[in-house]
């Protein structure tokens, strides 16, 4: 049982492998990022259950099949599917089949301060920010960022000048948008100036029945004493697969908040990296994953504190119903040099399903002496007071579980900043209780 | 907050340079040859006289053992263990089976040294100055020297000896639990240790029975280059209680000695079985050069309805610890209960905690963890909680604490809790310490100062897991324990 297990390449490491042939060839930065990124896939392949970061999400039983890179996705088709978010005032920008598509987005009239183009258009001009691409780089290797380094082509690529306050949201729709399944890959970076305020929406969609594979990755470098909110939500199609990793580097003085929200998918992992490299910032990583019938998500976070004086707070909140099953893994890891760090950590589940699973795993790796940090994670089913007790006042059972659970996720939600986003957010939660009952 | 002075002085007594038990007893011995072959398990199973069903079930586990590979997922590092530069087997010459003056003296005066008692006189001696009175299973490098109160504990039915008689005189019991509960091919060390296991204790205790005294053993690494490989099987009937206890101790060496045990405990219907350890192998030295390398698997299975199995440990020696006592509650409405206080200094490191696998209905487990890491040591709580699809209503609470003093070591916790079954409570906490603002209040109100008030409030938390352990050990427990918890960590 301990032998040293090399097994054979599965299928879908195959049909990767072959697509990874297409990596470009090049000189520049990106495309050496690219040949690395590729050859570690190479040579790792596809996580397994013995891999630790990946013990609850074997993507190599998981992932059956790999599917061709996606073509490009036609104009009407992307605007007919992207519904998400539609309703909030925000900037909007569409990626259909993982490349930007001009056509829908709105990349005209900028804010003083802003800079928006893609990734594509960015590396066509040889643009400079893209040094920054592949600047936080996890301790360990990961298959999805590696992946999306590997083959990812198009994105978005913003710049937030130091100082400026842009309080219009930009909001990245991503789309899966053909009539075969495919995946999709796109990776994107933000650059938030020192002193700067900004808001970054992203939201992923597709057709059900479809069992499309999108993968994203977004990178954020946050300057000293700079504002970011980001606020996710993951609806893909029930058959598809996500894979999604998000990176933060922290600067000084700065307030980070990244709310993820996930309804979507029949796999689903996102996996957040954040370094806090500048003292005294304060950082809010929450999420809330509502999950039915077979789904599998899959909520991974690394945070690693390595100057002293910052402030962590993470809250997640999963409801299972049915045969869902519910993944948090969460590593807070505190320096030595780290000391006077106040860190928080909670997951809770709320476990509605019979047949539900919730595998937990709050971790902490402390080398500072002077600090204060602390995780807890429950796991149980609606208490039956509390339900007792609204019933006794005439409300039906199920009516009765919806109050529960909206102010079970409430909780968590509520620490969305932007009105219209939070708004958005509540009520895609109400239309999953609503579909439920 | 960082640790209060009382809490850095307290460790500080703990010190790798402050190891009392560091001597080494001259004594003729009789040694398997070096290195682990087929043969060195049939000199173990020949030198035990043992029947052939032991020698082919070791024989297994060593075949088994071979194609296996050391686990290294434990946040733990150490230079590779050279398998075959150890002896395996290393026993006192003089016999000592027959009677407690055939004991080699030199012996009886390492045990009076580390202030255990052989001699049933000497034992109600202490009684008579207010102790109570404890059965003893002094297990010497790889053979157990002395078992005292065999009679007396026969009388109720209480089946108490090395776990070589057992073999021999209670083979059928042997047989039918061995292995139950940690099978052969459980992990590396436990194969390992399946295979050339010399010694340990074995108890039994029948139906009904509640054991009328204390029941201990203690492990003595005396020489060099051996490892120890001891295994302890308890079996509590239905309705019978016990409490079993075990202290380790080892010479002061610049080597590194291995001692993989394996400990498994049974308990029937309604049977309470209570395990208390006070780890103190030698810890090597501020360099981290020599000490035990201890890699133990101790288990429980619940497997009667209403059973329950209790785990106190008190850590405080080896150079690295990998030990993780586990509660399987198989029986419907069976309890599991671990406390731990872990305390590594100078390069020490400890990779420790528990599993609580939950498997019958209404079964309950609490895990009480602290974690105090000092010099350049790295503690570690690694634990999982798990409840299968039939376990309904199952219940676990799990609190962990951590403190470090100074800035050069580590102190982590990785709990996995896993939950298939949706009427499953767990709830885990790994926090700050939590003096709540009204005690302190209170207590001040009264004239305590700060300081005193907050002794106060740690002194009564630890408690819990303190009074938890058997008397003769709370005691010395106390003095470890008595560090405050002032700015832990989770």
């Amino acid at each position: 049982m301990n032998a040293d297990i090399r097994p054979i390449r599965t299928p879908a490491e195959q049909a990767i492998l072959a697509s990874l042939d297409a990596v470009p060839a090049g000189t520049d930065r990106l495309a050496d990022l690219r040949r690395a990124a590729a050859r570690s896939f190479e040579e790792h392949g596809l996580p397994h259950r013995r891999v630790e970061e990946w013990k609850y999400t074997d993507l190599r039983s998981l992932m059956r099949e790999a599917v061709p890179v996606a073509g490009s996705a036609a104009v009407a088709e992307a605007d007919a599917r992207a519904r998400l978010l539609r309703g909030v005032e925000a900037r909007r920008i569409v990626i259909a089949n993982g490349a930007v598509v001009p056509e829908l987005s709105d990349l005209a009239d900028l804010e003083e301060g802003l800079t928006l183009t893609t990734l594509k258009a960015a590396m066509e001009a040889g643009d400079e920010v893209l040094s920054r691409i592949g600047g936080i780089v996890p301790s360990r290797y990961d298959a999805s960022l590696a992946l999306n380094t590997a083959l990812s082509r198009d994105g978005v690529v913003i710049t937030v000048a130091p100082g400026a306050k842009i309080a219009r949201p930009v909001h990245v729709a991503h789309v899966f948008a053909s009539a075969g399944a495919a995946a999709m890959y796109a990776r994107s970076l933000v650059v938030v100036g020192a002193g700067a305020s900004f808001t970054y929406a992203e939201s992923f969609e597709g057709p059900d029945g479809l069992a499309y594979q999108a993968n994203s990755a977004t990178e954020f470098t946050v300057g000293d004493g700079a504002h970011l909110d980001v606020v996710r939500l993951q609806e893909e199609g029930a058959s598809a697969f996500h894979l999604s990793t998000l990176l933060f580097d922290v600067g000084r003085d700065s307030q980070v908040h990244a709310f993820t929200f996930g309804l979507g998918a029949a796999v689903a992992r996102t996996t957040l990296y954040a370094t806090l490299s500048g003292e005294d910032s304060h950082v809010g990583f929450n999420g809330a994953t509502l999950l039915k019938g077979r789904q599998h998500a899959d909520s991974t976070l690394f945070l690693d504190h390595q100057v002293p004086g910052c402030e962590s707070r993470e809250l997640f909140k999963t409801v299972l119903d049915d045969n869902a099953r519910g993944v948090f893994q969460g590593k807070i890891v505190v320096r030595q040099a780290a000391q006077k760090t106040d860190g928080r950590m909670m997951s809770r589940a709320l476990v509605l399903g019979d047949e539900a699973e919730m595998d937990n795993k709050p971790e902490l790796e402390i080398f500072a002496d002077d600090v204060q940090c602390g995780h807890g994670a429950t796991c149980g089913a609606i208490d039956d007071e509390l339900l007792f007790y609204l019933r006794a006042r005439g409300i039906p059972m199920k009516e009765a579980q919806s109050l529960l659970v909206q102010a079970f996720v409430g909780e968590a939600i509520e620490t969305i900043e932007h009105d219209g986003l939070r708004e958005a957010l509540v009520e895609r939660a109400e239309a999953w209780l609503a579909a439920r009952a | 907050m960082p640790a209060v002075q009382e809490t850095v002085d307290q460790v500080r007594s703990l010190d790798v340079d402050q190891y009392k038990y560091g001597f080494f007893t001259e004594i003729e011995t009789e040694k398997a040859p070096k290195g682990l072959t087929e043969d060195t398990v049939r000199f173990i199973s020949a030198k035990k006289n043992e029947p052939e069903w032991m020698l082919e079930w070791r024989l297994e586990a060593f075949r088994r053992w071979l194609t296996m590979r050391e686990p290294d997922w434990a946040r733990v590092s150490y230079p590779p263990i050279d398998y075959q530069d150890l002896y395996y087997y290393s026993a006192p010459k003089r016999p000592s089976e027959l009677s407690i003056d055939d004991i080699d003296p030199e012996i009886l005066a390492t045990y009076a040294k580390l202030g255990i008692p052989l001699r049933e006189r000497d034992a109600l001696l202490g009684i008579a100055s207010g102790g109570t009175k404890v059965a003893v299973d002094a297990v010497f490098d790889s053979v157990s020297v002395a078992t005292t109160f065999k009679e007396e504990l026969s009388k109720a039915g209480v089946i108490f000896m090395p776990i070589s008689e057992a073999v021999r005189e209670h083979p059928e019991l042997v047989k039918k639990y061995l292995g139950s509960v940690v099978p052969v091919t459980d992990n590396y060390f436990a194969t390992l240790n399946s295979a050339v296991f010399s010694d340990g204790s074995f108890v039994y205790v029948p139906k009904g029975v509640r054991c009328p005294m204390e029941l201990s053993t203690y492990f003595r690494i005396n020489e060099r280059n051996t490892g120890q490989f001891e295994r302890t099987l308890i079996i509590a009937d239905e309705g019978a209680y016990v409490s079993y206890l075990e202290g380790c101790t080892a010479p002061q060496r610049d080597e590194n000695q291995l001692h993989a045990a394996v400990v498994e405990l049974v308990a029937l219907d309604d049977a309470e079985i209570k395990y208390s350890t006070v780890q103190n192998w030698y810890p090597g030295d501020k360099d981290g050069k020599g000490g035990i390398f201890n890699f133990v698997t101790k288990r429980g299975d619940c497997r009667g309805d209403r059973s329950k199995i209790s785990w106190t440990q008190v850590e405080t020696g080896s150079a690295i610890t990998w030990k993780y006592p586990s509660c399987i509650l198989r029986g419907d409405n069976s309890q599991g209960e671990f406390y731990s206080i872990a305390i590594s200094n100078g390069r020490q490191q400890v990779d420790s905690g528990t599993k609580m696998i939950h498997l019958g209905k209404n079964t309950s487990s609490r895990i009480i963890s602290k974690g105090i890491a000092a010099g350049y040591s790295d503690n570690t709580y690694r634990g999982l909680v798990s409840a299968h699809r039939k376990a309904t209503g199952a219940r676990n609470f799990t609190n962990c604490d951590s403190l470090l003093i100074g800035d050069k070591c580590g102190a982590h916790t990785v709990p996995y809790i896993e939950s298939k079954n949706s009427s499953a409570q767990f709830e885990h906490e790994a926090t700050t310490s939590k003096i709540s603002d009204d005690q302190l209040f209170y207590c001040r109100q009264r004239g305590l100062d700060p300081e005193e008030a907050t002794a106060l409030i740690v002194n009564g938390f630890v408690k819990d897991v303190l009074q938890q352990l058997p008397m003769e050990f709370a005691v010395e427990a106390q003095k470890l324990i008595a560090v405050s918890l002032e700015g832990s960590v989770g």
